[in-house]
């Protein structure tokens, strides 16, 4: 655990790190190791594995906060709607997680605990900007001893503050860093979902506008001959739903993707008729 | 005068009937340790109330802090502060109720760092609630827990000796509140004022003191709202009402 001293191999990287020993050349054998430029490579890695994952768009629209995930579909024996990424955690709150799926389930585990215990200590629900502070804290812990790794993790909160009156977006990545967001996107093709993002005016757009437009983000930036088939998972919560968080409902969530993806074939062909001009 | 029964077998079971001396007889028939003011142990027999208004509340309390007859404090303050914007009136075993109020000052404290804010007074209330109904056996606290905040407004929630938690647009506790239900019921109105508030909490309290002999002294208020904390004294010969 914390504390040992990192054996460092002589000449490359750890066990099985092989193609990528260049990258962490034995200062990656654990988190509790820092390198000589500063890094601490574990965290980079576990960075790795939500980059290497379906897309996760986030936006606060002006009735609320709306999250979509591009959940890829690995085997095409699975059933619709299992191996969810966007859970409920509390009446007024939830999270929405991509990368390594199976620290997902710890972590909503944890989120749901800390809302209840605040709510059962407090007399209130648990704000948003504490909800994510704590899960911050829970992702950071994980960084911080040689014997565990970090969360493969990047963590959306959607969540209403009853003091403020309105809904906010927040993200946590597996460093444990957090901030509040207009707009957030992670996971595979990240940087192109936060240019299409930048392109919306999120104040003049409804959670309903804003699903829709997350859905075309996620057709845009995927390579159709490429990527895996996915499914389109989301989760709100707004004035609406007076203010709970819910996952959409399956009618409206196929309108948003069916939508999505014709609005992505039609500039397609707007493109093609510009290019024959 | 605490461990004196008479008179207070018929309120068993009324609700509100939260004398020290109703409660005890109440759980004592069931059979369990029923808390007690130990010998020579002091004694917040008292006259409390919180009254909310639109923008805050008022709370009000008398000054007798006894022990047996003797009075050990006749100017005591019994309103306490837990928050910037919370207030809590104590009656019961002063011991008790300081502890308590201690403690609930702390989490509320570390509780509004991690917030960034104001807390809610329904916050402090369910603080003060786990503490008083964890340890039931072990304490005779009677506390109300009214303040300010920018969700509610002003509130007002009772804590009598169980450990419920109850609020209420206006709670009134303590040995002499017992003596003036019937005048709170009637005098008081929704949507009353400021000073109207005050007034109707100053009038009652003197009607408590002037019956009840564990309540007298002077009449401390404490107006909360949103932009402070305004504490006011009433000697004890300016009160409102005495015979």
């Amino acid at each position: 655990g914390k504390g040992q001293p990192a054996t460092r191999q002589a000449g490359g990287g750890g066990r099985g790190a092989g193609k990528m020993s260049s990258v962490g050349s034995g200062y990656d054998l654990g988190c509790n190791i820092y390198s000589p430029d500063g890094r601490v490579f574990q965290i980079d890695y576990a960075g790795k594995a939500v980059e290497n994952s379906g897309a996760m768009i986030g936006l606060k629209c002006k009735d609320g906060v709306v999250v979509g995930v591009e959940k890829l579909v690995m085997n095409r024996l699975l059933m619709e709607g299992s191996g969810r990424r966007v859970h409920p955690v509390g009446r007024h709150a939830g999270i929405a997680f991509t990368g390594y799926v199976a620290d997902g389930r710890a972590v909503v585990s944890a989120a749901k605990s800390e809302v209840e215990n605040y709510d059962d200590y407090y007399g209130v629900d648990m704000p948003p900007h504490v909800l994510t502070e704590r899960l911050g804290h829970y992702f950071h812990a994980y960084t911080t001893y040689g014997g565990y790794r970090p969360f493969g993790l990047a963590t959306v909160v959607a969540a209403y503050d009853n003091e403020k009156g309105e809904a906010f977006l927040h993200q946590i990545d597996p460093a444990g860093t957090h901030y509040r967001y207009h707009g957030c996107a992670t996971g595979k093709a990240r940087q192109a979902a936060k240019t299409e993002i930048e392109k919306l005016d999120l104040s003049s757009l409804t959670v309903e506008e804003g699903l829709k437009r997350i859905a075309f983000i996620i057709h845009t930036i995927r390579e159709e001959e490429k990527d895996k088939p996915f499914e389109f998972e989301a989760g709100w919560i707004s004035k609406d739903t007076n203010w709970e968080f819910e996952l959409v409902p399956r009618d409206v969530r196929l309108e948003a993707d069916k939508w999505g993806k014709k609005r992505v074939e039609e500039m397609e062909m707007e493109d093609d008729s510009e290019d024959e001009d | 005068s605490e461990n004196s029964s008479s008179s207070s077998s018929s309120r068993v079971g009324t609700v509100g009937a939260e004398t020290a001396r109703a409660t005890m007889v109440d759980t004592e028939s069931l059979g369990g340790g029923a808390p007690r003011l130990k010998a020579g142990e002091v004694d917040l027999g008292t006259s409390i109330m919180a009254v909310a208004f639109n923008g805050g509340v008022v709370l009000g309390a008398d000054s007798r802090t006894s022990t047996g007859t003797y009075i050990a404090n006749r100017v005591s303050d019994k309103l306490t502060g837990v928050h910037d914007r919370v207030y809590c009136c104590r009656s019961g075993s002063a011991a008790d109720t300081q502890a308590i109020s201690d403690i609930v000052r702390t989490q509320l404290s570390n509780h509004a760092t991690e917030l960034g804010r104001l807390p809610a007074v329904k916050t402090a209330a369910s603080l003060f609630q786990r503490y008083c109904y964890e340890y039931k056996d072990r304490l005779m606290a009677g506390i109300i827990c009214a303040g300010y905040d920018e969700i509610e407004g002003g509130s007002v929630y009772s804590i009598p000796l169980g450990g419920a938690c109850i609020k209420q647009p206006f709670a009134i506790g303590g040995s002499g509140s017992t003596y003036i239900y019937g005048l709170c019921d009637s005098m008081w109105r929704p949507d009353m004022t400021r000073e109207e508030t005050r007034n109707f909490v100053k009038t009652a309290l003197s009607h408590a003191m002037a019956r009840d002999g564990s309540s007298g002294g002077v009449i401390r208020t404490v107006v909360i709202d949103k932009n402070g904390v305004d504490r006011d004294f009433t000697p004890g010969d300016k009160v409102p009402f005495s015979f």
